[in-house]
Formats: structure tokens, sequence, C-alpha cells
């Protein structure tokens, strides 16, 4: 399905907005690039800033020489670590998943010892970017190496050398979730002990790199003691309170402002070091300063995504009834921590078991540090690693068993009667229908003619196979409640803000807490209010991402705004509807209970003609010349929104497989899914999501990768190297829903931002396996590369590591990849 | 990111080009499409004191007959080679060739011979022009010198020519009549080869009177596959013998290992695609 907006006649306005595929208000500027991109600003004597950093992933700074670089030609300053050290106090994390979680501390600028390649060690401040670029390479920089820790597995091993040296060992937590423990599920260990069948795997899941569109930057303007801060960033709200904590600059004397930002899948979600380093250059210098990074300093220093070892045992019955899971896992947190590190894999924990009903479930996760960039929140966030594991071993479950892989997941899978549904790690899963959504992928799919078509290919020896993956996955959206992730030991809360306010001449201004880096709040909250105040679409304008002027919001992430922030606006226009009846009553002469509200205006029940529209309530309050007694003056409301449970999206995704074992090359056939996002208010915006995170899924399946060489440089350091497909590298995409309503919001809707990103990785590999499973293949590690797809199929094992000393950029050796790094190397 | 700073020339005749070149300084770099040199220069990887920019040079561009072969200005960009008749007629194997270079955007700017010049193991034109037999015209200050396709690439990146030399044109034999393919293995579209294989053949009914084999990404240079070329001359051309011959393509080679392949998975490709490129090429 390929959705274009449907045409109307003129004149006549839908009756609903909500459902209608509007497209989106705010495209035409983002995509012309006609906007305040932050690095588009510019400001009166503004300076500035690029960073020096490491070339060695772990040493001591012996010395730093900056005399070169502070004489370079526009040059105003140079600092290092040591200059900032008694004020960059430490970057926060806000997710300590156990009391007795490890956290080195994170300096902005490197003081003493570097931990990764791309560390911050010193910073330049000129009069251009040019000026402080080429100066850079001024700084002059000694380090006494240290040992390196790369690998998880032997990190974690008794006597491995340490990513810090002021730490014990390189584990920063022991997670652990037992049902048995909770209540929530039988003996795991029992459950093992009585199974009839038990199939164990390790999979890796690889490190991603978000990737975002637009390369993070930074605009810092002083003014007296007040700062106003423009990032592109995710989180202008957690931003501001967070480099208050961290740099003392009070909360009320600092204004963040995300303007229009392109895109972050997690990736803006934190606060960054560039951030703090902007706001403390300008406080001491007093001038208005500006970053922005490369696209290979991004590759290199922003955070990473995923990189877990799992460790996934499923026992089961010989028909093929699950009995239990036990999941153990290495997460690689990088060198240090960021806002939610070592969150990531811990909120995964809870989807291990999928959509089954397992009896008994355990789950261990040691978070453990290395000498790489820190990873953080990836677009789907712990969710993803989930579903692959669980998705991944069901067939190989089905394998052990002779068993249809789809045959083994109904057995399994929670009935549509069972909603709501407690899951043995505690979720009570909100609604859907596993059956009926994957009745109609098949149907999408065309799955008979393909299972035919592979029949014939393996009997004929064709060199090209073909295979048939599934994924019927669920995923935890709508984060979050408040009161669930005080329980996990995080530092917030979940809820969303939005207010309304009803302008003198009948438009609406609706101000929301949930900053959007391109998924069409704009539009999408237009479309919602415009149904709740029978306005006119195009009456409706959606303001955010500005601290002084939406003073509440928690931001976006998680498949939230829509859940969360979208129910918060619902909420305020309820209040702005109530506060005009009762402005309305008096206007009209009528009781209260005796007014309809419909279509925009309060009509007196029975009495036709009568006619109040909410717009020109609005205006008769700015007058406020005539209104009740005893009331205020305005129809103006705000609204916070805290979801009492999490939402549950899910679906069945289906892949087919052409996989040409002459070379190893894989490439789609054929792609269907059909997803439960519960309501939809914009058919555009939810393909447009669906097919962003297919796309995001099928790379880390087929193309990602993050690699390091054994000196830990980033090999991928470039986007010649590190590959993100494009449309010419995807195929079509057959796309369905169904709809089941999530009671848990006004709205009805769960959230669709992660689940084709979520969905989509483990149909790949599924499909992949399922073509040459027959030639002795049970696993080939992501991404498929060719070559790895081809020593699979005519070596064994899993296609085993890449050769990560050189590049195809340039075919340089990763040691002289590109970098911003000082001389003396 | 910024380069660092250079000289900059922008000559608009060849013999001006030859003159920016001798007095540019110590490291000149000569720029044509700048689709290699430009981010190499931004990412630091290069800082050429003097950049001598061909852009304005007319007398580089352009397509012509010249007896027996057609010539090619080293500054006529990809698309222009693409649109040409003369290439598709006698040399199509330019065409398919060029066809698969990075994306529209770059195959607007990037040229010929600056692709030819700039000699990227990875690169698909270089092997395609040894496949061909072409010819190079290397101008310098004391004149001109014509060096064959086995004779202009040296080593990795590097090539003939000499300081203060430049690449004017290339000299393609007409081979009308001839069966080619340019056979590319990639991961995703717009990337450079993980190996390549370039034929042409000449069919003289269901014989192969003569087979031209160039290998791209095979090692440092392109290179020839002469045992399959070898095999396959005057050989029946069935998919046995081909298959046969083309067991023959990895000899005498030396991939590199990279991110995408290891030399061993590279010399079965060879094998794999070279298969392909005749089986095409002949027309089977």
């Amino acid at each position: 399905m390929t959705l274009v907006e449907e045409p109307t006649a003129a004149g006549t306005a839908p009756e609903k907005e909500i459902g209608r595929a509007r497209r989106r208000k705010e495209d035409a500027r983002l995509i012309t690039g006609r906007t305040t991109w932050t690095d588009n600003m510019v400001l009166p004597g503004m300076l500035h800033l690029a960073v020096v950093r490491s070339p060695v992933a772990h040493g001591k700074i012996t010395s730093i020489d900056v005399s070169a670089a502070q004489q370079a030609p526009g040059v105003v300053a140079v600092l290092t670590g040591r200059d900032v050290a008694d004020e960059q106090g430490s970057l926060p994390c806000a997710w300590p998943v156990t009391p007795d979680m490890v956290n080195p501390g994170h300096p902005s600028i490197a003081v003493d010892e570097v931990n990764h390649v791309g560390e911050a060690v010193a910073v330049i401040v000129a009069r251009s970017k040019v000026a402080a670029q080429d100066a850079v390479e001024l700084v002059d920089v000694d380090y006494d190496l240290l040992p390196v820790v790369l690998d998880m597995e032997q990190a974690v091993e008794p006597g491995a050398d340490l990513t810090h040296d002021h730490t014990s060992s390189n584990t920063s937590y022991h997670f652990v979730f037992d049902a048995g423990e909770a209540g929530t599920g039988g003996d795991t260990e029992q459950a093992f002990a009585d199974a009839e069948v038990v199939v164990s795997r390790r999979f890796v899941q690889q490190r991603l790199i978000p990737a975002f569109m637009e390369p993070r930057s930074v605009v810092v303007q002083p003014q007296g003691d007040n700062y106003t801060l423009w990032s592109s960033t995710q989180i202008p709200h957690i931003l501001r309170v967070m480099l208050a904590m961290v740099t003392g600059v009070p909360e009320h004397k600092l204004r963040v402002i995300a303007p229009d930002v392109g895109g972050g899948f997690g990736g803006k979600i934190t606060p960054t070091p560039e951030e703090v380093i902007t706001l403390l250059v300008a406080r001491r210098l007093g001038k208005p300063i500006k970053w922005t990074e490369t696209r290979s300093e991004s590759l290199m220093t922003a955070h990473h995504g995923r990189d877990q070892i799992q460790f996934i045992d499923v026992a089961a019955d010989r028909e093929g009834n699950v009995k239990g899971l036990r999941v153990r896992l290495l997460a690689d947190m990088g060198a240090y921590l960021r806002l939610i590190t070592p969150g990531i894999p811990a909120l995964g924990a809870f989807m291990f078991p999928g959509i089954y009903k397992f009896p008994a479930y355990r789950f261990e996760c040691d978070g453990v540090f290395t000498n790489k960039v820190p990873t953080d929140a990836y677009r789907g966030a712990g969710r993803p690693e989930a579903t692959f594991a669980i998705e991944r071993i069901m067939d190989e479950l089905a394998v052990e068993l002779g068993m249809d892989p789809l045959e083994v997941r109904r057995k399994n899978w929670i009935q549509a009667a069972e909603f709501p549904f407690t899951t043995v790690a505690g979720l009570q899963y909100d609604s859907g229908d596993y059956e009926q959504a994957t009745q109609d992928a098949l149907d999408l799919f065309g799955y008979a003619e393909l299972r035919a078509e592979q029949q014939r290919r393996r009997e004929s020896g064709d060199p090209v196979q073909l295979g048939i993956g599934f994924s019927t996955f669920t995923e935890m959206c709508g984060l979050a409640p408040s009161r669930v992730l005080g329980s996990l030991s995080f530092g917030a809360g979940g809820w969303e803000s939005a207010s309304i306010r009803m302008l003198p001449t009948g438009k609406v201004e609706v101000v929301t807490g949930s900053t959007p880096h391109g998924q069409g709040h704009e539009t999408a909250w237009s479309q919602l209010v415009a149904d709740s105040l029978g306005v006119p679409f195009e009456d409706v304008e959606v303001l955010h991402g500005d601290t002084s002027i939406s003073s509440r919001g928690l931001d976006t992430y998680g498949s939230r705004s829509l859940v969360v922030g979208g129910s918060a606006v619902v909420k305020a226009a309820d209040k702005v509807v109530a506060k005009a009846r009762k402005i309305a009553a008096h206007l009209l002469e009528a009781s209260e209970d005796d007014l309809e509200f419909s279509g925009g205006t309060f009509s007196v029940r029975g009495t036709p003609g009568t006619g109040l529209g909410i717009q020109e309530i609005a205006l008769a309050v700015f007058a406020a010349h005539n209104y009740p007694e005893g009331i205020e003056p305005s129809i103006d409301a705000e609204a916070t929104f805290d979801p009492e449970n999490f939402s549950f999206p899910h679906g069945t995704h289906l892949c087919a497989m052409e996989v040409d074992t002459d070379t190893g090359l894989v490439k789609i056939r054929k792609y269907a899914c059909v997803d439960d996002i519960g309501t939809i208010v914009n058919p555009l915006i939810v393909e447009g999501q669906v097919h962003g995170g297919l796309a995001q899924g099928i790379a880390q399946a087929l193309y990602e990768e993050a690699v390091y060489d054994a000196d830990g440089n980033l090999t991928t350091g470039t986007f010649v190297d590190y590959l993100v497909p494009s449309a010419a590298d995807l195929p079509h995409f057959d796309t369905g829903n169904t709809v089941h309503t999530a009671p848990g919001n006004p709205i009805g809707a769960k959230g669709v931002g992660e689940a084709g990103c979520i969905a989509s990785t483990p149909a790949v590999v599924n499909a992949a396996i399922d073509a040459v499973r027959h030639l002795g293949v049970s696993d080939i590690r992501m991404p498929l590369t060719p070559e790895r797809v081809w020593r699979a199929i005519h070596h064994g094992g899993d296609g085993g590591d890449r050769a990560s000393a050189r590049t195809n950029a340039q075919a340089v050796d990763s040691s002289e990849g590109p970098s911003t790094q000082g001389g003396n190397r | 990111m910024i380069p660092a700073p250079f000289a900059y020339a922008c000559p608009s005749t060849i013999d001006e080009a030859l003159q920016a070149v001798a007095s540019g300084g110590e490291d000149v770099k000569i720029l044509a499409g700048g689709q290699s040199l430009i981010p190499v220069m931004r990412l630091r990887l290069a800082a050429p004191e003097t950049v001598v920019d061909l852009t304005r040079v007319a007398e580089l561009r352009g397509v012509r007959e010249d007896g027996d072969a057609i010539v090619i200005g080293a500054m006529t960009t990809h698309s222009d080679v693409l649109a040409d008749p003369l290439i598709a007629r006698y040399a199509p194997l330019i065409a398919e060739a060029t066809e698969t270079v990075a994306d529209r955007q770059v195959r607007h700017r990037g040229t010929f011979g600056g692709a030819l010049a700039h000699a990227d193991p990875a690169g698909d034109l270089p092997a395609v022009a040894l496949a061909l037999d072409a010819e190079f015209v290397v101008a310098g200050l004391e004149g001109r010198r014509t060096v064959a396709a086995s004779d202009f690439f040296v080593d990795y990146l590097t090539t003939v020519l000499q300081e203060g030399e430049l690449l004017v044109e290339i000299r393609v034999p007409r081979r009308e009549g001839w069966g080619m393919h340019y056979e590319k293995f990639t991961r995703v579209a717009q990337a450079w080869s993980i190996v390549a294989v370039a034929a042409a053949v000449r069919m003289e009914g269901s014989r192969i009177a003569e087979a031209r084999i160039g290998l791209t990404n095979m090692g440092p240079t392109p290179l020839r596959a002469s045992a399959t070329e070898a095999a396959l001359t005057g050989a029946e051309a069935t998919a046995e013998v081909i298959a046969a011959a083309a067991q023959h393509a990895a000899e005498n080679t030396s991939p590199s290992s990279d991110l995408n392949a290891q030399a061993d998975y590279r010399h079965h490709l060879a094998q794999v695609l070279t298969r392909r490129a005749v089986t095409a090429a002949a027309g089977l």
C-alpha cells in the first residue's frame, strides 16, 4: 500500500480529521531546509568551536602543548580538560539500574585519561570555523598508552585489562529479573531441568550508529547571567534540567531551544559533551559560541546503539509447547554511561518473552565497559535486541522439533480472547489479535506460492535459493507510566504536558512538551485538535521545543509522542471545550446541560438556529465584556497525561529472501507486514514511519555495523564503510494494519515510531537462514554481508569476523581515517 | 570538514595548465571532477600546496573519431560518456561500466580521465580501459607521449604520470560487433566495486575468436585475466567451456582484505563474476 493524500471535494470539510492521510504541514520547510536548523543560526560576534579529539583508545594524557594553537590566526582561546576540570562536572546518567551500579564518571573533556578514540581532549575557540579547524592540528598531546579493552567476553574474564584504571572490573552492573522471584512465573531452573527439549543459541547484536540526517549542532548565547542554548536535540526539556545540574547555571537562567531537528533515532537523546563544553565556553568568554560536528565526527563520537552478546535458552516439550526462557546478556556500555546507557538492555529485559506464554523466565545482564564510544538509545532501544533473540530462537526451536515455524508460534502465542494478558515478565499486554494480523500478512505475502517456489528451487538445485522468515512481534511503547519508571529506578517520570491557547481570531496555538525531530507532530496534533475543538486543521499551530514557550515536557523517544503527548493535547482540548461551555451557556442564555457541542459549535438541544462557535467564543472571551460571574475570562487550558500502562503494538512481518549461493549475495524478494498500532490518526505518517523503520531494521540485518580495529579505531568512519541503505537497496513494502485500540489512552493509539525497526530484523535473518538451512547453515552473523553468507554456506559457522584493518574509503588504514585529532600521534 | 589552505589555479588551455602545474610548488594536485580529491582534502588526508582546476580547459572534453580509434577527452564527464553515440557504438563496455559509477550527481561531476588517473583499484574504469587495450595520451612541457593501458597503471593509486604531466586523452580501438559486459559486485547501489569483471568477446560463429577480460579490485592495479583469455581463445562458447576457463580468473592476482571481503573470497568472486561476464558478453 502506498498512500497519497486523499483528494477532497472543494468546500466539503471531512467529518473527521483523525484517520485522514493529511500531507505533513511541516515538510515543505524541512525538505527545502529553509528553516532554523541550529547550524543556520548566526549571532553577532559569534565564535566557533572545534574539538581536539583523542587518536588513542586508552591512555594517560602526559602533556598537552597548546601554545602553537593559541598563537594561530583567529584563535581566541584553547581550553583543555584541566582548564575546565572544576566546572565541567560529569555528564549525567539517569538510570542506575542496580543500587551498586558502577559509574566511572564522564568528563566532557578528558582530564587525565582518555578512554575511547574521539574523546575530547581540548577545544579551540576561534573567530571562524576555518580558523578553529586549522588550529586543531597545532595542539600536541602526548599519551602513555594503556591496554585497550574491546571484546566483552574477554573483558569480563578475571584479570582482564581494565577500561578505566580506577574501577575494579569492567562490569558496571549485574541486573537480574527472575519471574519466579517476582511472582510472575514459575521456577526457571526447574522448567529447564524438566524440559524434553532445550535449544540454546548465542546471538550477536552488532554495534550500530544512529546516523541521523542532521549532524549535531549547538549554539549558546550568553545575555548577562542568562543563557540561551540551541541544540539539535530530542530532549530540550531534559537537557535544560541536566545542564543546570551539571554546570551550575541555574535552571531559570537557562533557556533551551530545539529548533527544527533533522532526525535523531535516539541518537540525540542524551546530553552530550559538546553541549556542556559549548555552554562552559560561552560562560567563560561571554560570547556566543557555535559548534557543529562533521559527519566523520558524528560517526566516531555520537553515541552508538545495540552491541549485545545474547545467550538464550528455550525449553519446550516435544509437542512444541514452550516451558521456559533463560537469557543472559553482555551489553556493551562503551567507555562511559550516558543518560540511559545502562537502562537500554534492562528495558529489553521485559520484552524477551515476546508474544508467547512462557510459564518461566529468567533474565540476567552484565553491563560491560569497553574502550569504545558509549552506547545509548537507538530506535527501539532494548526491544529490537529482545525481539531479535526470541524470534530467531522460535525458528531454531521449530527446526529442532521438526515443526513449521509458524505452527510453533501459533501454539504458544497469546490468544485474542486472553487480552488483557499479564506476561511472565509482569507486563500487562493491552489488546490485539496475533492470529488476525498473521493471516492478513500471509495473504498480502502470497505465502503458498512462495513456499512452492522455494520447494522448486531446492529440488532443482538452483544456485539462487529462496527462504521465508517470520517475525510475530510485540513491543512496549508509550513511555511511560511514571510510577513504573520509578520502580525501575529511572530518574524521571514519563508523563507529558500540553496546553491550548485560543487566540482572539479563533486560531489555536497548541503547545506540546513532546518535541518532534521529524515525526510530524505539527500535522498529527493539528488533526487531533481539529476534531476535539471542531476547528479547521489549518487554524491550528503547534508550538514546541523552546523551554520558554513549552515549559513542561519530557520530549520524544520510545514511540511516546502520540500515545502520551497526543493524549495530553486531547485532554487539554477537552478542558477548553468544558471552559467554553460555561461561556456558551451564558451567552446563549441556556443551561450547560442543555448544550450540545458538535462541529465546533455549541447549540441548545431542540432549538434549531441557535449556535455559537468555539472560535467566536474565543473572541468573546478576549473582549471579556460579557462572561459569567465567578470564572476567569479565559478558555485556555493545560493538561498533563501520565499513562497507567504501556501500550503494546504488535504485528506480523514476513520476508522472502533470495540467496545467491555462488556469491552469498542476499536480496529481499518480497516483504509484507501487518501492524496493529491501535487508532491511526494519520495513515500517511504511519506509512512513512513503517517504511523508515523497515529500512533501519533491514539495515541492521544486512548492511550496518560499527567495526573497530584491534587498536580501537572506528574502521567504519565514513558512509563509504558504514553502509546506510538507500531506496535503491530496499524492496517494495506491502503493508497493512489491523486496529485494536489501546485502552490506556483517550486516542486509542499504541505508537508506531519503532515498530518496523523492531520487527523486521529477525524476519530478514530468518528468511536468509531458511533459504540455506538445507545446506547446513543455522546462523549467520549480522550484518549478512555476502562474504559472511558465502562462508556460512561453504565453510560452516556464522560467517565470522570481517577484516577490520582496512576501510574501503580510499582504502586507507583506519588509523589514518578521518579525524579532527591534533598532531603528535 | 574544511580542507587545509591551498593555492588555486584555473587555466583554460592545456598549455596554461601545464605551466600552472610546473609553477605550483612542491605538492600540486590536479582537480578534474573532484569526486575523489575533494573528499580526501576535506578529510585532510591530502593537503596539497596547489590545486590546478581543469574545469575550464574546453579542449579536454568530448569524444571524436580518429582512424581506428575513438578519442575520449580526459575531462569528459561520466554523464557525457553515457550519452555519447561513438562510445555506445564502438566501446559500449565503457558506457556499461560508467553507468555503475556512484550516483547521478557524481556522474555529472566526475570525469573519465580523472577516474583513470586516480587509479583507485576499486574504480570501475581502469579495468575497462585495460580490457579494451586503450592508449593514454600524456602531455608534458616537453611534448606528448602515448602509453598503453598495460603500462599506465603502476601501483596502488599510482600511474606512469610524472610530476608536471597531464593525462589529456584516451584512445580506444573501435570494436564494432564485439560482445561486451561489465559484471560488478557491490553490497549497495552507488558503492565501489568489491570485485568487478569487464569482458569483451569477439565471436566467430559459435566460437570465441578473441576474449579480453579486465579485473577490478583484484590487486593494487587493474589486471587482465590472461589465463582465462587464453583458455577461451578459439574455444566453443558453451557454458562448460566458459565455466572451466573462468576457474583461472584469479590466477596471478593479489587482492586486499577489507571490510567487504577477504582475499580468498575475492579470488572466488573473480571466478564467478568472470564466468557471468563472459557468458553475457558471448550472448549465451
